[in-house]
Parts: C-alpha cells; sequence; structure tokens
C-alpha cells in the first residue's frame, strides 16, 4: 500500500536578504492511511517550513531545490494553483497554534467555517447551516447554535481551537496537518484537544501529522515519531520503540529533557549548545557540533541512514 | 442602538468644547470689535455706546451666556460684508462646500482603496513603486497648486474642462430649484440632467485637486493596512483551507484592513475641509471656504465666528459617524466600550 502523504527527499532553502538559509536539506518522510505521525524538535528545526510545503503553502522565499511531496498522488510542489486550492482544506486541512489569531477576528465563527463549506462542498441555504452546526458539535462545542454566532474574540482559546478543528474537519479530509495545535493553552484544555485529534483520526480514518516540540505529547498520541534538528530528520521509529531505545544522541537528550510523572526538574537535563545556524557552511551531521560522540567519520559525506530495528531508522554514524 | 445613543451623548461634551473655545477665540483675536463696529468717525462716547449695545462691557462670563443664548435660537449676528444674518449665509453657502468636499474625498477613496490594495499584493514591483510616486507626487504639492495647474490643462491648453467659475455655467444653465442646495442632487431631484451634467463637469477639476492631496495618506493607510492583515495567521488559515484568493483578498484581507482606513479617513476629511478654502478660491466656487477669506480679509467678526463653529460642528459630527462605522466593520469595538 503506498502512502498518503509521501516527502521524497526534500530541500528547501529560503532566499534572505541576509544569505540563504538551508531549512530542510534530504528529509523524507511518510504519513499512511489512519496514522498519526509526530514530528518533534526544537524551535527552528524545520518542522512547520515541511507542514507548509506538504500543503503547497511554502513562503515566496522559499525555494526547493530537489525532492518532492506526493499527497495522494498529487504532486503538491508543482500542482496548478487551483488544483491545489481544491485540494487544501477539503483532501488536506491543517490546524495552527495560537487559535485566536488564526481565526478571523471579525467574522463570526459559523461564517468562517460555512466559507471552507461553500468552497468545497455544494451545501447552501439551510442545508450549509446545519452543516455548520454539526460541525461544531463534532467537536463537542456546547450550544453550536449559539457559539456559530460568536466572534473569536468572545471565545476562550480552547473554544477556538475545537472552532479550528471543526473547520479542519468540516470536509473530512484524508490527512489533518496540526503545528503545535495545543501551544498556548492550559494542560487540561491540551489534552481534550489532543483526545479530540486522536479520536478523530480513528473514526473516520484520518491521517494525522503531529507537528510539536513536546516529545511527551507526541508519545502519547503518535503511532510514529519523526525527530527533527537543524532542517534534518535525524531518528523515525514507531513510537514505543523510540521512547523505549532511542539511537540518535540528540533524541536521547531530548528525552532526557522532557519531564515525566517520575522526574522532578533536578533530573531534567538542558541540551547544551544550541541550533547551528543554518545560513553558515554546514557539516555532513548538522548535530556534530553539540555532540560528545562526535568522531572524525561523522563529517564525511553522505550521512546514511542506518536502520536498527524494523521501522527504526536513525541518521548517525555512531548510534547509540 | 445602545451604544449608537451612547455615543451620540458623548458628542456633547465636544460641541460645548466647541462653543467655548470659538468664543473665546472671538474674544483673543487683536482689535477693539467695538471700535471697528462705531467706524471710522467714531469718539470715545460713541464708542462707549456701541460696546454697550454689543454688550461687550460685561464681564466675559455673561457674555458667554449671552452667545450660547444667541447660538440657541440659532442668531450667529450679521454679517460685515453681506448684510445678511451670518446664519443664512452659512446655510446659503454649505451645501457647494460639501458637495465638493464630498465628491473629492469620493475620488480619493475610489482612486486610493484599489491603489493600496494593488500595491499590497505586490508589494515591491513596479505597481508599488509607481503607486508611491504617484501618492508622493499627489503629497508633495500644495493643493492650489495643483489646482492652477488643472486648470493651466485642462481649461486653457486642451479645452476639454468647462470654465473654472464657480458651480454652473449661470448664462448657459439656471441652477435647480432649492432643495438641499447640492446642485447634483437638485438636478437629479428635478430632473433636469442638463444642468446635472453641467454641474458635474463643473465639479471634476476642483475636487479631483482637492482629492490629490487626500490620495496620499488614504493609499499608504490601504497598502500599510492590506500588508498587515496578508500577513496575519488568518490569511494563512484561509489559504490552508483552500478559500479562492478574490475571496481572501475581500472577505477576509480587505475588510479588516479598513478599519484603519476610516480612521484616516476622519482625519483626511479634516485636510480636505482646510484644503477646500484655497479651492474655492481657485476655482469661483461659492462655498463657506470662499467666504470665510473673505470674512478674514475684512475682518468679518461673526462671520469668521460662524464659520469656525459650523466647521467645528462638522468635524465633530464627522467623528461621530466614522466611530459608528468603525462599529459596523469591527464587532470589537462595539463590546470595549
Amino acid at each position: 500500500m503506498s502512502a498518503l502523504l509521501a516527502i521524497e527527499e526534500l530541500s528547501l532553502v529560503f532566499r534572505t536578504r541576509h544569505g540563504t538559509v538551508r531549512a530542510l536539506e534530504d528529509v523524507s518522510l511518510t504519513v499512511d492511511r489512519g496514522e498519526i505521525v509526530g514530528v518533534v524538535g526544537e524551535s527552528g528545526s524545520g518542522k512547520s517550513v515541511m507542514a507548509y510545503a506538504a500543503l503547497g503553502l511554502q513562503d515566496a522565499a522559499a525555494q526547493v531545490l530537489g525532492g518532492r511531496i506526493l499527497f495522494g498522488g498529487l504532486d503538491m510542489l508543482n500542482a496548478a494553483p487551483d488544483v491545489l486550492a481544491a485540494t487544501r482544506g477539503r483532501e488536506v486541512a491543517m490546524i495552527f497554534q495560537s487559535p485566536r489569531t488564526a481565526l478571523n477576528p471579525i467574522r463570526k465563527v459559523g461564517q468562517q467555517i460555512a466559507d471552507v463549506l461553500l468552497e468545497h462542498t455544494t451545501f447552501r441555504g439551510a442545508a450549509l447551516r446545519a452543516q455548520v452546526i454539526e460541525a461544531l458539535s463534532r467537536v463537542r462545542i456546547p450550544d453550536p447554535e449559539r457559539r456559530a454566532e460568536a466572534y473569536p474574540f468572545e471565545l476562550s482559546g480552547g473554544m477556538c481551537q475545537r472552532v479550528m478543528i471543526a473547520m479542519a474537519l468540516a470536509c473530512s479530509p484524508a490527512l489533518l496537518i496540526a503545528d503545535e495545535p495545543t501551544t498556548g493553552l492550559d494542560v487540561t484544555t491540551q489534552a481534550v484537544i489532543m483526545d479530540l485529534v486522536r479520536e478523530m483520526s480513528r473514526t473516520s480514518r484520518m491521517s494525522t501529522l503531529l507537528i510539536t516540540h513536546d516529545l511527551g505529547l507526541a508519545g502519547e498520541y503518535c503511532d510514529r515519531i519523526a525527530v527533527m534538528h537543524a532542517g534534518h530528520i535525524v531518528e523515525i521509529a514507531p513510537t514505543v520503540e523510540l521512547l523505549a531505545r532511542p539511537a540518535h544522541p540528540y533524541t536521547r537528550q531530548l528525552l532526557a529533557s522532557t519531564p515525566t510523572p517520575r522526574t522532578t526538574i533536578a533530573d531534567l537535563v538542558s541540551i547544551p549548545g544550541q541550533l547551528p545556524d543554518l545560513r553558515q557552511e554546514l557539516p555532513a551531521c548538522r548535530f556534530s557540533a553539540r555532540c560528545e560522540r562526535h568522531i572524525p567519520l561523522c563529517d564525511e559525506r553522505p550521512l546514511p541512514w542506518t536502520v536498527v530495528a524494523p521501522g527504526h531508522a536513525v541518521r548517525c554514524r555512531v548510534p547509540l | 442602538m445602545h451604544f449608537f445613543w451612547k455615543r451620540l451623548l458623548g458628542t456633547i461634551p465636544s460641541l460645548i468644547g466647541v462653543v467655548l473655545v470659538t468664543f473665546l477665540l472671538s474674544h483673543a483675536l487683536p482689535g477693539d470689535p467695538a471700535a471697528y463696529f462705531a467706524g471710522p468717525a467714531a469718539n470715545a462716547t460713541s464708542i462707549a455706546e456701541v460696546r454697550a449695545k454689543l454688550g461687550l462691557d460685561r464681564s466675559l462670563p455673561v457674555q458667554f451666556l449671552h452667545y450660547a443664548d444667541d447660538l440657541r435660537q440659532g442668531n450667529l449676528g450679521n454679517s460685515l460684508t453681506t448684510g445678511q444674518p451670518v446664519l443664512s449665509d452659512l446655510i446659503e453657502r454649505l451645501p457647494a462646500s460639501i458637495e465638493l468636499t464630498f465628491f473629492a474625498l469620493a475620488f480619493a477613496v475610489v482612486a486610493a482603496l484599489p491603489l493600496g490594495v494593488w500595491a499590497a499584493t505586490r508589494p515591491d514591483s513596479i505597481v508599488d513603486h509607481s503607486c508611491r510616486a504617484l501618492v508622493s507626487i499627489g503629497a508633495a504639492f500644495p493643493t492650489f497648486f495643483i489646482g492652477l495647474l488643472f486648470v493651466y490643462l485642462f481649461y486653457f491648453l486642451f479645452d476639454i474642462a468647462p470654465q473654472p467659475l464657480g458651480r454652473l455655467n449661470e448664462i448657459l444653465y439656471t441652477a435647480p430649484p432649492r432643495i438641499t442646495g447640492a446642485y447634483t442632487i437638485d438636478s437629479i431631484l428635478a430632473g433636469e440632467w442638463g444642468v446635472l451634467r453641467a454641474s458635474l463637469a463643473q465639479l471634476i477639476l476642483p475636487s479631483v485637486s482637492l482629492g490629490m492631496f487626500a490620495l496620499a495618506p488614504i493609499a499608504r493607510i490601504t497598502r500599510a493596512a492590506m500588508l498587515q492583515a496578508l500577513g496575519s495567521d488568518f490569511i494563512r488559515t484561509a489559504r490552508a483551507s483552500g478559500l479562492p484568493t478574490r475571496k481572501i483578498l475581500i472577505n477576509y484581507a480587505f475588510r479588516n484592513a479598513l478599519l484603519p482606513v476610516t480612521n484616516v479617513l476622519g482625519m483626511v476629511f479634516s485636510f480636505l475641509l482646510g484644503g477646500s478654502v484655497l479651492i474655492e478660491q481657485v476655482y469661483g466656487w461659492q462655498g463657506v471656504g470662499a467666504y470665510a477669506v473673505t470674512a478674514v480679509i475684512s475682518s468679518d467678526y461673526a462671520a469668521v465666528q460662524g464659520f469656525v463653529l459650523t466647521m467645528a460642528f462638522l468635524y465633530v459630527m464627522l467623528n461621530l459617524v466614522i466611530d459608528l462605522l468603525a462599529t459596523a466593520i469591527d464587532p470589537r469595538v462595539r463590546f470595549e466600550s
């Protein structure tokens, strides 16, 4: 069975006034039907850039140097704008962080959901209205008839994120891309939102690509996790495998810096150094400057993938 | 509706302030009005007589009360130059000025909004740069200069504009029966299409030269507001939802950009009121601006006072309208108050 979303050896740079930023290099990732795949990494590791590229929504300054993105057979990087627009929102939808600003502040939330339905479905009039209410109640918004008439500023952050999800799921997409969907929400709301996303993917066989900096969150909700560092995917494995036997030094450090119920603040380790400057000439392994296992061989190109277990691959010369 | 009444009540302090300032202003002006009214042949006794007759020998608060009472009865005093009550002079001429200012504003808005939107959708392109150049030219040249330039070009050189002498060529046309005082509206109401055409022809040059001045701020704010709106998160959401570009531009970006634009409109309107004084002189327009200039030159106190009061009143009312428009555009404003 071929994957629903296949990102193949994607390399992408940003041309900026201050030089070329090598945002993504040779990134490959697949998402199967019904699967929840997490992409984890620090801020600036290229997670969101990859997500936007998957929607064909990359910034004007972005330039794809190589690779391709196939979504259900459609080449997302080269498709015509109207084909892309027809796919977005209907086949693949996205939810964002800071749901308050991600919704149009001066348009009623029901109207915003209706905009999406108007574009992608044939519902009109009363049927359209019924669909909007249905979308809102599906994400368990209490009193959806009244909430449809609300403006985003009248709703809480968690409510706004539910509206975002309702909007994203309105046309029952095959793939949901969730970019830090719970950042800025309090912990209980976070769990509610994530449970909702998981339930939606399970009941409708929807695939989900979850972008997060929170390895704990990804560990709880994802089937597989890809770890990103400085524009590279450094490790990819089924969740249980990755959490139990991290093979990349960076993944291990990420795990050590992720709080669990049994750790105290003193147990948490911070990762030494910082992301390399992506505008400079970079070594084969972009983690080498921060790595204590670094050996001369690490600087040789190309950096190969090592399969340490079925479905568990790591991009490291000296895996753990 | 509740918001509307609250906002309406809010204009009362402004109006009281306007009346107070106009009153004090006339007292701060140099010269003795009593001596002026008494004429060149007056002696000390007759000046004192005039002073008592005008009530100028009373204390300032008492004078203010008299002034306020006169205002209440609609009495703005008599103009020295026309010999008419100032109020009827103003009522006679105000529609001409409002008509001119309105057309100028309409021209500026109709030209500036698309320019700003166009420039914002293609930042740093040729469109953007030429828009900036045009806007700079409009802002850099004084209104009266543009007015004179237009008269020279379009009337003298190309001969495509009518004589720049007032609101209507009185030799060929008679003014329509007065209902609102605005020739365009009155001629429509009277069904006199020839007059409508003629008065519109007279309007084009003055309103475009006046509007050129307002073009710059409106276009610049539109461009900035559009750029900001287009860069915001909810536009990204709209794109990710596959909404068509037209809908994103109009329903999402432009409507959000309208709020700062509306606020600037209020400011621009006050520029136009000031600018119309000069333009009316250039085009022989029989409006309140030309009236005020004559009044200032001939030290016609009551007329100047009446003019200032009218302009201030208009400005307060305009701000009310702008505020109400803002609430219609942005639901958040309603809830903040």
